[in-house]
Order: C-alpha cells, then structure tokens, then sequence
C-alpha cells in the first residue's frame, strides 16, 4: 500500500469537497474492494474518503411499494432486515450470500453498486427491479446506471447517497458460484414488478444486463419452461478458467428457469 | 496416567486457539531490518542488465543484492538431495540453481533482487525503482511439449529440458505378459497441478552475532537439522556448529517447508552481509508464486489381465514436470516413492514403469501430503474401476479377486518394495458395509428419476511410510539417512522432556508423544514436555514428512524410554537391595516381584541426580537418554474408500453425498488425532479431485490461478460428514506397532472421488471425459462434448 491522505467527513458535502480538492481522490465505504486493491499496490490514490462517519447514507426505509436503502448499509444489515424480507424477500437473500460474514459486515449496497465488479450480486437485484439510484446530484434508474466492466454513469465526485427499489409481486434470485471465488459466475434475478416480467444477469458479461427475450417469454407465460427455451448468446460473454462464454451462457438459462421457479 | 488408544484432547490446543502461538513473523529481534525479494515478472526472460542505484538511495534501504553479489560471494547453487540415476546409469541433470538469478530469469517468481530496509514498505518501494531490462524468451509450460524437439530450453546445460529417463521393472518381461492377456485396459490421464497452500506462508528471520559468528536462523521448517546441513555443507559453507535453526510453532507444511528455498537461504546469508537482523514472510501471493508445488504428471498405462481378471501386467509411461530448478527432493517424488507403489494391494506380478522428468518455465514441482504414492494410488485405482466396467466386473468383486491374501505377508512386489503386513479383504467388506454399497443400484435408480446423475467409487489403496530404512534410501540416491532421534532428559523433581527431531507443524506431536510415554513410563501429561525444532537444544534429527514421526520418531522415544527402565532398574535394585533380575517395572513403579518392596521412577530419577545411596560401581549418576532409531522396513498402511457423488447434469456440480474412509494403521495411539489427520487427507484428496488447479497460461506462464479469486481451496461446504473406519493389523517391526496416518486421506481420496464421478457419468457416456479437478465447467463441458 502506498501513502495517503486519510479523510472521514461528517457529511456528504464535506466528502465530495474533500474529494475535489484531492488531486486523486477515492471514496471508501466497506473498503472489501478498494483496501485489497490499494493493498496489492494496484491503485494510489493521493486521498481517501472514508465515508464511514456520515450517518445520512446508512439505514433501510419502506415507504408504501419502495423499500430505500442507504449506500452505506451493509450486506449483513440488508440480510438481517425484517422489514427487507417482508418487502422483497428476494434481496435480503441476496444479500445474505453474498461472501462470508466478515465481508458482509463490512461491504456496503452503495459500495457493491457503485464498483460494477462484472461478477458482484446486487447489480442483478438493482436492474431486475428496476430501481432508482439516487445520488448527491441527481437519480438515475437502473437502465442507465450499469455502463461496462467496472464503469457506471456515476460521475468524478458523484456519491450514491442511497438505492429504492420497488417491490415486485414475484421475485428471485439464483447465483451460481464461482468455485474459488464465491462470486457471482452468473446469477439470474428475475422480477415480476409494475411494468411486467424484469430478467437481470450478472457475473456473465461485462456488467450486469437484462434478458429480453427473457422477459418476453415471461410476460406471456410466467413459468420456468417459458425462459428454459432462451439461450443468451455466448459471444462477448466472460471466459475464464472457470467458465467458457458458452458454459455461462449455458448458466444463464439454467438459473432463470430455477429463479423463476424459485419465485413461484 | 494416559494410555495408548485414548482420546487425549490436544495439548497444543490451548496456546494455538487462544492466539498464544509462537510463529517466525511473531518474533522481534534487535534492530530488525526487513527484506523484499524482486521477482520475475516472466516465465523466460534473459537479464541484461539491473540497475539499483535509485533503490539504493530511497528511504530507509540498508542494502539491495542481486544475482551477482550472491555469485561474488561465492555463494552455492541450491541443491537436490536424491540422486537418480537414468536408464543407462547416468545421474540426472543438475543444472545450477543460484539463490538470485544471475543472467536469466526462469519463472514467474524467479529471484531477481533482494531489498533490505529499514521497514518492510521501504523495501518494497524501492524494490519498485529497480530497473531490470529483460530480453524476453519463449516460455516451455507444457510438460509434454516440453520434451518436444525445438521447444524452448529451460537450461543451456540439460538438452531437450530432459532430467532423467528412469525405468523400474523389466520391460520385456511385461510386454511378453501383455501378449497372452484376455484383455487389455488402457488410460490416458492428468494428475493436476497443486499449490499447497500451508496457513501460515514461509517466513525466515536472522541474525548474526559479531561477537561469536554464530548465525541464528528462525524458519518455517519441517526438518530444521536437514536445513542447517544444506546451508552448511552445501549452500552457505557457514560450519554447522555456529548456525543454528530454528522452527518454532509452524502453521501447516503438507511438504512444502521441506525444502531449502532461495528466500530463507539469502535471509541468513545476508544477515552475516549486513549484521544485523533481518526478517522476510511471504504475502500469500509470493507462496503461490514460490512454494514448491506438488503433482503434475501426464501418464499412459495399461493393465493387462486374464479372462477371470486376473491382473498379469501392468505398464506405465509418465512424464513428470519438474518446474524451471531442483527443489531439494524433486527427483525422488516421481520415481521412487512413485513407481515402487505400483503394485498396490494387488498380486500384479509384472510391473513396468517409465518415467521422464522434464524441466519447464513454472515454480519448482516436490513433495505435497503424500509424494508419489496419490499418484501412483490414483493411476491404479482408476485404471482398476475401468478395466471392472469394460470386464463387466463389480468394482469390489475385481480388487478382491487380485488382493494380496493376508497370510502372504511379507510380500515382495515387483517394484522393490517388500509389503511388511496387512489384510485388505476385511477392509473392504467394512467399508462396503458403511457405505451401503449394495444399496447403490437403487440409489442411482432415484436420482435419475430426478434427472440426477449418481456414481459409486472405490480406492482401495497402500502406500509407503515411515520413511525410511537409512541402507535402502541410501542404495536408492538418497543423500542423507532417514533414522530419528530422541532423547529422554529427566529433571530432579521428576518430570521430564522429549526431545525429538521430528518436527510438529499441525501433526498434533505434543500431545500423541507425551502419550506414549505417559503411557510407558507411568508419567502423568502435564509432568511432560516435548521439545522439538531447534537444533541447539535437540539432538540431530530427520523432521517430519511422509507419515514418519510416529513410526520412525515414535520409535526413537520408545527406545530412549528402554533405556530410562532399564537404568531405573539398577537403580531400584539398589535402593531396594534387591536383585536386578527380580525387578518388574509396572505403572511407573519398580517392584520386587513377590514382594511388595517399590521404587516409584520418580524416586530413582532422584536418586540418579543426588546420588548419596547409589549403585556408582555401576552407573553414571543423571536421568538422561537418548536414541536413535533407523528402521528395518517402511510401513505399509492401506485402506479402501468409497465414494457416492451425485451430479447435476444441467451445471455439472458434483456433490459428495456420501464418504467412507477404513483405514489400517497399525495400532493406533490417539483416535481423535487419527481422526483429524484423515479428515484434513481427505479434504485436500477431494481438493485435488474437484477443486484445486494450478494452472498457467500456456503461452506466458503467467500463474493464471495466483490467489483465492482463482484457486479453490476445499471449504467445509465442499465435504460431507466422513463416516471412518478401523482395521488393526499391527506394523510387525517397530516397537509400537503403528504405521502412520498423515497422508492416507489425500493419496486415496483422488481415486474414490473420481471413480464415482466416472461411474455417474458413464450413464451419459462421458466417463471417458474428464480429468481433475472435475469442476462444474469440466463435467459440464464432458457431459455435452460430441
Ligand atoms: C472475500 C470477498 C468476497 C466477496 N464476495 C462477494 C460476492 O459473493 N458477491 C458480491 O456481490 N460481492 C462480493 N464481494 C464484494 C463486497 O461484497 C463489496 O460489495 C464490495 O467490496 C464493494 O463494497 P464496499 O462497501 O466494500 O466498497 P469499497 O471497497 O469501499 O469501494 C468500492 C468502490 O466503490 C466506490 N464507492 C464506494 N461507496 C460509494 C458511494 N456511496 N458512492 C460512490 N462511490 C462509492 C469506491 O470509491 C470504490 O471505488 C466480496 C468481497 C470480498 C473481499
């Protein structure tokens, strides 16, 4: 690890102010992320923001058919909550397989979301569900968030303040590991919400997508033999020692037909 | 008092779980500099120049050496202790194996310089203003390519990346078998790559003494005397007698701290360079990157029978892959401790093994739990299954009907080894009724119905431990003898130590070899107190690996605990004015048989250091003995696993649903730490079959699975609830009667793991498709192959 700057504002605007006054600033939440890659000398940022003293960015709020996450609550926060599991049970299950207890005690939603790691759990929940990311700017929804491997819309500065997610009448979620990694290799989040069937992937591409035809075959037919029949090309999908494109393409079918049966 | 067959808890225990354990990285010493070893980014590269100058001058940098300050300082070549002599009697290629590369880098890990600061971040920051210009050179990765006329050459000096061609068996004589067979299996398979993975990673800590020269070396050693001789005699030329090392508590080896590294061989060195101290640990990806691997090898063979399935040959060619350099047993690995266990339980009477040893561009390739033997476990029960399923012969039925019978004891095989004892029929019929064998037809008929894939496997397997007869290593290249030592040093107030040379990384020793001499001597646990690993307090001894500390080290205390009765005797005789004759020693006590005249130990260790009332005309005063032991054969435990699998054909994940594990050891001393030791065997046996790969990129050789993102270590989740096993027939030539159990788990796991995997897979027709690690991607991959 190289030297720093080491910051930990009480506020939003103190951390962005922070944050444009370095030369090569970084936000820190969780730091499951940014401290291993500061760690192997990967990154060297001048300052470090450590977003952990803001009390504005942690808690979890349902209000009617939206369940507000703040960027700062933590993944085992997010499994414990009741309020969570009556909403949209789905996520805090999510939530709950993501990595191990000490990861989940320290990793944050707004963390996770941000990163965009290709393999990461809740840019699936994120998109399927069609949710709002909110920022200390602007909302942006979930359509417009996810923008290639590691790359988001979110801009130099732009802190996610929290996430809201509408509730779904059917939802699930089904990952399916990597070996070693425990990561995402694929995971399928499938939704039934407002505006009809959502069917979202991550660990599969660069970032996390949706299925179309998917969605489609849902739409007419709420069933897991409607999306068994869609394969996703393999083209352009991730490779690696654990998966081929054409083995997670393969994947992407086989955890939609078990999410959708999962979700009922 | 304890007894032998209790189950002691570990002594250990309290100082590991409670944090208290003592580990090289714990240690402060003086004014401890810190170093940081630059290493190769490629897998080939020439060196054409270094340039340290702005490293040296950055903050807090004490000294940067390079290959030729080693070189300079006359330094030598890091050696191989086992000699092979080829085909045509010719030793196998030595090429140099300098501590910091000199001109050329050989792979990804490669010592280039080493940095000493102030602080370890020091070090590395100016490890990073290094400027080193390489001429990069194609890479040989592939073990079998590598052997191919034009590939690239690791070394200038070994032609063709040829360590040795070594043979065992006579090759006529088999083929001549193999001409009158009924039938013939034949198989192609891939023993994978493994990274060890020890919790603790390699660590080394020195200093030099300006007063007295005397060099201090605290290293993660399984052997800490057989480190002190290498850098002694071979490497370093500092005398024996003023260096010492020492292994304090050490967190796990599984082989891999054997062996004399680079590293901690430039710690010590450079602590005399620079005189002060100096203190080096791994981060996690340096011991992926350095650590010796393990395994490796790419083998045909084929098992000739006759029309009952009896076995009449079996023929083996295996190439084996060395890596870029000799790590300090590499020879020996694929050869004799591989080939002589060919043989198996079974009465094959004809064996033929060749072996090639090839050089490539990856880490060094030595010993890993079990050395050879899960090799050599996992071709013959492979090809045993197959050649059942293409016989149309049960599996158990096969091995049965080619078992050794129990009462041709002691068996001579035909691949050097004599089988001291055992009875593998028993063993099966014990682990087929565990694992419900005959209940298997109708387990697979109801996962099928669920669209699920079962499959049974069986590994019936032996191997070689207790290493090793000194006369017989010797004849076979072996540079050092494989005895071990021990002594017994009472105190006044009667309590006492054991002073070993094995050594205790995980092995639970503390605790199993007070037991034995609780249980001998009438002593209770907490009056003992085993010492081990530093070679100034401990006589010269061999260390721990391949399943030898109790059989071997065991044996030592045993015999040192002879003599404690028999000095004890003389003594009580004379306090008691009896006749030595009439003496019984019982539950700690001497006794006059007849009477009820007694010297309890405790009395005579007394006697012996104040010696007022004293048989002096007879004995030197003191309660202090020690001994060597070198045994007269290797032990042979054996054992049979049963594996159930079901897979899940749409994702290809196997789970393990059912593991039998029976196992002969020999007598057994401590049936928790038996326990303990095969269940970790078999978590890494099931780590080798379904998860762990080290794999390199074939173009590069870059490490492509260099940390946990990518290298899968077995966790509990991976491992059902082990049903285990015992049959008893004891080691007949050692005085205790046992055979060793560290490494049973991992060489027969493999085998049962895989066998079921085929098993279940033969319903698809793939059973011919696949290789370990079966994960998901590769059964999937084998399922939908055309
Ligand atoms: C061993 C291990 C296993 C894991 N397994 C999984 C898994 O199975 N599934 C999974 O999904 N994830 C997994 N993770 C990732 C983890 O769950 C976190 O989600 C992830 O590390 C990011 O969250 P964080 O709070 O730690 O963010 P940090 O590491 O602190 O930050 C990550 C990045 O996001 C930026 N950032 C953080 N917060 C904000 C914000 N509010 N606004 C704008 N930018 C921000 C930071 O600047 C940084 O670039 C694992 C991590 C580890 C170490």
């Amino acid at each position: 690890m190289y030297d720093f700057e080491y910051h930990k504002p009480k506020s939003v605007a103190d951390a962005v102010a922070a944050l444009k006054k370095a030369s090569d600033g970084k936000f820190m939440a969780g730091g499951m992320t940014l401290i291993p890659t500061l760690k192997q000398r990967l990154a060297q940022p001048s300052d470090v923001i450590d977003l952990g003293a803001i009390g504005d960015l942690r808690g979890i709020k349902v209000d009617g058919n939206t369940v507000t996450i703040g960027a700062m609550t933590k993944h085992a926060e997010v499994a414990a909550s009741a309020e969570v599991a009556k909403a949209i049970p789905a996520l805090a299950k999510l939530a709950a397989n993501i990595g191990d207890g000490q990861v989940r005690n320290r990793g944050t939603i707004g963390g996770s979301v941000a990163n965009s790691d290709p393999a990461a759990d809740y840019p699936a929940a994120v998109l399927a569900l069609g949710a709002t990311i909110t920022t200390n700017e602007r909302k942006i929804a979930a359509d417009d968030f996810f923008k290639g491997l590691f790359e988001t819309a979110l801009k130099e500065g732009e802190i996610i303040t929290s996430i809201s997610f509408p509730t779904a009448t059917k939802a699930a979620y089904m990952k399916f590991p990597n070996p070693a990694s425990r990561y995402a290799m694929v995971g399928v989040f499938v939704a039934q919400t407002a505006s009809g069937p959502r069917v979202a992937v991550t660990g599969a591409g660069a970032c996390a997508f949706r299925v179309k035809e998917m969605e489609d075959a849902l739409a007419k037919n709420w069933s897991p033999d409607a999306v068994a029949g869609v394969k996703v090309p393999a083209d352009g999908l991730n490779g690696d020692i654990h998966g081929s494109p054409e083995y997670r393409a393969h994947l992407v079918t086989v955890m939609a037909k078990r999410a959708v049966a999962a979700a009922g | 008092m304890a007894k032998i067959g209790d189950r002691i808890k570990r002594t250990e225990d309290r100082r590991f779980l409670t944090g208290a354990g003592r580990y090289v990285d714990d240690l402060q010493l003086a004014r401890c500099t810190h170093a940081y070893f630059l290493r190769s980014p490629h897998a080939h590269a020439r060196i054409k120049s270094i340039d340290v100058a702005a490293a040296k001058a950055a903050p807090g940098v004490v000294e940067i050496f390079t290959g030729k300050d080693v070189a300079d300082s006359k330094v030598g070549s890091l050696i191989c202790g086992w000699v092979v002599k080829d085909k045509h009697g010719q030793p196998h290629k030595a090429p140099a194996h300098p501590a910091i590369a000199l001109d050329t880098v050989r792979y990804v890990g490669d010592t280039v310089a080493m940095v000493i600061a102030e602080t370890y971040a020091q070090a590395k920051d100016a490890a990073e203003q290094i400027a080193v210009d390489y001429e990069v050179l194609p890479a040989s990765i592939d073990p079998v390519k590598t052997l191919d006329a034009g590939a690239s050459q690791v070394h200038a000096d070994v032609p063709g990346n040829l360590c040795y061609d070594w043979e065992l068996g006579e090759k006529a004589k088999v083929d001549a078998a193999f001409a009158t067979a009924a039938h013939v299996t034949k198989l192609d398979l891939v023993n994978n790559r493994l990274i060890p993975n020890a919790m603790e990673p390699r660590a080394a800590a020195a200093e030099y003494d300006r007063g007295t020269g005397n060099y201090t070396l605290y290293t993660t050693s399984q052997n800490p005397h057989v480190a002190r001789l290498v850098l002694s005699a071979f490497v370093l030329g500092i005398p024996e007698h003023k260096l010492r090392v020492v292994a304090p508590d050490v967190g796990g080896g599984f082989g891999s701290k054997i062996f004399i590294y680079a590293d901690e061989t430039l710690v010590v060195w450079a602590a005399g360079k620079i005189q002060r101290a100096i203190k080096w640990t791994a981060e996690r990806g340096e011991s992926f990157m350095t650590d010796a691997h393990g395994r490796d090898h790419v083998t045909h063979a084929e098992l000739a029978m006759d029309k009952d399935g009896k076995f009449l040959a079996f023929k083996v060619d295996t190439i084996a892959n060395l890596g870029a350099y000799l790590s300090t047993f590499a020879t020996a690995v694929p050869t004799y401790l591989y080939a002589t266990l060919l043989a198996g339980q079974y009465t094959t009477p004809l064996i033929y093994c060749n072996v090639r040893a090839a050089f490539t561009n990856t880490a060094p390739v030595d010993a890993y739990r079990g050395a050879g033997r899960p090799e050599a476990t996992y071709l013959v029960e492979s090809i045993v299954s197959k050649a059942a399923s293409e016989m149309k012969i049960d599996a158990a039925e096969l091995r049965r009907r080619n078992f050794i019978a129990p009462d041709a004891f002691p068996y001579q095989t035909p691949v050097a080894l004599t089988y001291d004892s055992g009875n593998y029929a028993p063993i099966l019929d014990q682990a087929m009724q565990l694992a419900d064998y005959a209940g298997a037809a109708g387990r697979k008929a109801t996962a099928k119905a669920s669209g699920k894939l079962r499959g049974v496997g069986i590994c019936s397997y032996i191997e070689a431990c207790g290493i090793a007869p000194s006369a017989v290593v010797g004849s076979l290249g072996a540079g050092v003898g494989l005895w071990e030592s021990a002594e017994l040093r009472f105190n006044p107030t009667g309590n006492l130590q054991i002073l070993t040379g094995s050594h205790s990384h995980g092995q639970s020793h503390e605790t199993t070899f007070a037991q034995i001499v609780s249980d001998k001597l009438g002593i209770p646990m907490d009056q003992i107190e085993v010492v081990h690993g530093d070679t100034s307090q401990v006589p010269f001894g061999m260390g721990t690996y391949g399943s030898r500390s109790l059989p071997v080290g065991g044996s030592a205390i045993m015999k040192a605990a002879d003599k404690i009765i028999a000095k004890g005797k003389t003594i009580a005789a004379h306090l008691m004015e009896a006749s030595e004759a009439d003496i019984v020693f019982e539950d700690g006590t001497f006794k006059v048989a007849g009477t009820d005249k007694a010297v309890p130990l405790g009395q005579a260790v007394f006697a012996a250091y104040v010696p007022h009332n004293y048989p002096s005309d007879k004995l030197e005063p003191g309660m202090d003995e020690n001994a060597f032991y070198d045994p007269s054969n290797f032990t042979y435990p054996s054992g049979t696993q049963i594996c159930e699998v079901e897979i899940d054909p749409d994702t290809g994940v196997v789970d393990i649903v059912n593991f039998v594990a029976v196992d002969d050891f020999g007598n057994i001393v401590n049936p928790m730490i038996v326990e303990g030791q095969v269940h970790g065997g078999i978590a890494q046996g099931v780590g080798q079959a379904l998860l762990e790969n080290a794999v390199y990129d074939k173009e590069s050789g870059q490490l492509l699975s260099g940390s946990y993102m990518d290298y899968c270590m077995p966790r509990a989740d991976n491992l059902p609830s082990f049903k285990l096993g015992y049959q008893v027939t004891p080691c007949p030539h050692n005085p205790l009667g046992v055979k060793g159990c560290g490494e049973a788990g991992a060489i027969a796991a493999p085998a049962a793991v895989m066998n079921a995997v085929r098993d279940a897979l033969a319903q698809v027709g793939a059973q011919d498709r696949i290789e370990m690690p079966a994960t998901p991607r590769a059964v999937w991959e084998a399922i939908h192959a055309q």
